[in-house]
């Protein structure tokens, strides 16, 4: 399949009065035809940034980007007819309908009006907002507008798709349901490419996941390939008395043979897990017959801040609010 | 994989009569909003009720009109102008709110004309200002106010629209260059209300100090105002005798036409640079 997007060391710097900020540093990405990408990120990484190009709402300062072979700069238009955007920024009208939202961006798509009113009511049905369709969008919930979004990203029916984010604020739930919506249109072949802040999404979701920090593309694989690089599933265990930490630093470095790093004031150690549970279970019976008191112990599988600690040596720069989903796995 | 794809029915490239089917859906969306938001356009007109009644029953009697006539006929004309000049506000405000909601992404995302955003902004809003004159023009007549004839207030009429027009386009400017809705109504605020009062809206200019009347007699509102008690036989008492007195309808095409002159172009530059 030939590439449906291509990306060749964009560069984007916003200038402020007195700083700048090189929001992109040498972009590359390339999502052959009828793949899934996940751009993975904390904020301020430059995943918007480079949606924001890509989907022609804003231009690089460096670098070139085709979609569909189209100039992302010289022929804006022609990729407007082939994308759909939906996310953070580009939004719905909050005071019309769902169905008036979608027939008047499929009128603006340049559908005929019977022909944009056959396609909003399929959608609505698709995204199970039928009953809601007649509604002011003002009255929906947080997951029914994420929900209208994806559809008027889709009322052209449009061979690329960029989600921008598609799930962040959205409670655990309705998460869960938006995947299942994105999955479905994969299966219908549509190429997409989604940025996330979490790699239990990314990995959800995507074919190959490609990490970005500080407007760079700092590692790129599948799901599988990413976690194995960080080391995989991880224990976390706190000990009681604080005077025995150094022992037990010492017996979790022979138990799992991995570099274990040490919280002082929480007293939690952790280490990469390689043999999952089983790793657990031998962690457990060693720490009881030396007699260790442990408060609470985990096996917890790699969060976004694993991944940046292994890959750029420093810990995503995010507040910590934005923390990936709580991982329900934990032992 | 490309059959999947609908092919849009004409091509994208900006056919005028693309522009124009473009533009009246984004108008068409713009009037929408006002049955779903009733308050914005019943407090547009109950400010300008109260502005009728406060300075028809409490101001007017203490304010004489040089010439003679009554006070409310003198003040109708004046309140049309003040109303389609603050008109400039309800476009900013809607403006700067689809920026900061993602609308404008939205549109700036699909394949439609890339003017349509602003003249379906333009154009919404002259015909909901027409909606708010025609209330505004049942409540003077309710309170006493009269004209010449049909015809003249349909001239009348037409010259408010135009008005409008312009103070949309401005509307346009200001509404991309604030960051927020209430930036918006600051600016609004401080900027039209001197325009606004500094005027032969609800006194006689001679009762302003001369350095101050100057402005005044120029001021756009002033012209506005003169040229519709001029059209409408409401009484407009002489002053200086420069043309923005003897010719006041003139004087207020022509301010319209350097209105959009000037805030037009900026309004489409900001617009499309809106991607830098």
């Amino acid at each position: 399949m030939p590439d449906l997007i291509t990306a060749d060391g964009l560069v984007k710097v916003y200038r402020g009065r007195k700083t700048s900020v090189r929001a992109l540093d040498g972009l590359d990405l390339s999502v052959p035809e009828g793949t899934v990408l996940g751009l993975l990120g904390p904020n301020g990484a430059g995943k918007t940034t480079a949606v924001r190009i890509l989907a022609t709402l804003l231009k690089p300062d460096g670098g070139r980007a085709t979609i569909a072979g189209h100039d992302v700069v010289r022929e804006p238009d022609a990729i407007r007819r082939v994308l759909g955007l939906s996310g953070q920024y580009a939004a719905v009208d909050e005071n019309l309908t769902g169905n008036e939202n979608l027939w008047l961006f499929g009128r603006l798509y340049r559908l005929s009006s019977p022909e944009a009113h056959r396609r909003a009511t399929e959608l609505l049905a698709q995204f199970d907002l039928t009953e809601a369709g007649d509604r002011v969008v003002k009255t929906y919930s947080g997951g029914m507008r994420r929900r209208l979004d994806l559809a008027s990203a889709l009322i052209g029916r449009p061979r690329l798709l960029i989600l921008d984010e598609p799930t962040t604020g959205l409670d655990p739930r309705s998460r869960l349901g938006m995947w299942d919506v994105i999955r479905g249109l994969v299966r219908e072949g549509v190429t997409l490419l989604l940025t996330t802040q979490y790699l239990e999404e990314a990995d959800e979701l995507a074919d190959t996941i490609a990490v970005v920090d500080r407007g760079r593309i700092i590692a790129r694989g599948t799901a599988d390939e990413l976690k194995s690089q960080v080391g995989g599933e991880r224990i976390e265990i706190v000990v009681r008395d604080r005077t025995v930490i150094e022992r037990a630093r010492e017996m979790l470095a022979k138990d799992c043979g991995g570099d274990v790093t040490l919280d002082e004031h929480t007293r939690k150690l952790t280490v990469p897990a390689h043999g999952g549970a089983q790793t657990l279970v031998q962690v457990v019976r060693d720490f009881d017959e030396a007699g260790i008191h442990i408060d609470d112990i985990a096996l917890r599988r790699p969060t976004l801040d694993d991944v940046f600690l292994e890959l750029t040596g420093h810990a995503s720069e995010d507040d910590p609010g934005a923390e990936a989903p709580a991982d329900g796995r934990a032992a | 994989m490309t059959a999947r794809s609908t092919s849009p029915a004409t091509s994208a490239s900006d056919g005028l009569s693309a522009a124009i089917t473009d533009g009246l859906l984004v108008g068409w969306r713009n009037l929408k909003r006002i049955p779903r938001i009733p308050e914005l356009a019943i407090f547009a007109i109950l400010q300008s009720i109260m502005f009728v009644l406060l300075f028809a029953f409490v101001f007017g009697g203490a304010i004489p009109i040089p010439g003679g006539g009554d006070y409310k006929d003198f003040l109708m004309p004046g309140i049309f102008a003040q109303t389609i000049v603050f008109a400039a506000a309800t476009t900013a405000i809607g403006m700067t709110d689809d920026v900061n909601k993602g609308i404008i992404d939205r549109f700036r995302s699909l394949p439609m004309s890339r003017s349509a955003v602003i003249t379906g902004r333009t154009f919404s809003d002259v015909i909901y200002n027409a909606g708010i004159l025609v209330v505004l023009m049942v409540t003077g007549f309710v309170i006493g106010w009269r004209v010449d004839s049909i015809p003249a207030l349909a001239a009348g009429f037409l010259l408010l629209l135009f008005f409008a027009y312009g103070m949309a386009w401005l509307g346009v400017w200001l509404g991309l260059n604030v960051p927020t809705v209430e930036v918006a109504q600051q600016v609004i605020f401080t900027v039209l209300f001197p325009i606004t009062f500094i005027s032969n809206v609800f006194v006689p200019l001679q009762t302003l100090p001369s350095w101050l009347q100057v402005f005044a007699e120029w001021n756009p509102t002033s012209t506005l105002t003169a040229a519709l008690r001029e059209l409408w036989g409401n009484p407009n008492p002489a002053t200086s005798g420069s043309l923005a007195t003897t010719q006041p309808l003139l004087v207020t095409i022509v301010w319209v036409v350097v209105i959009i002159a000037i805030f037009g172009p900026l309004g489409v530059r900001r617009y499309r640079s809106m991607s830098r």
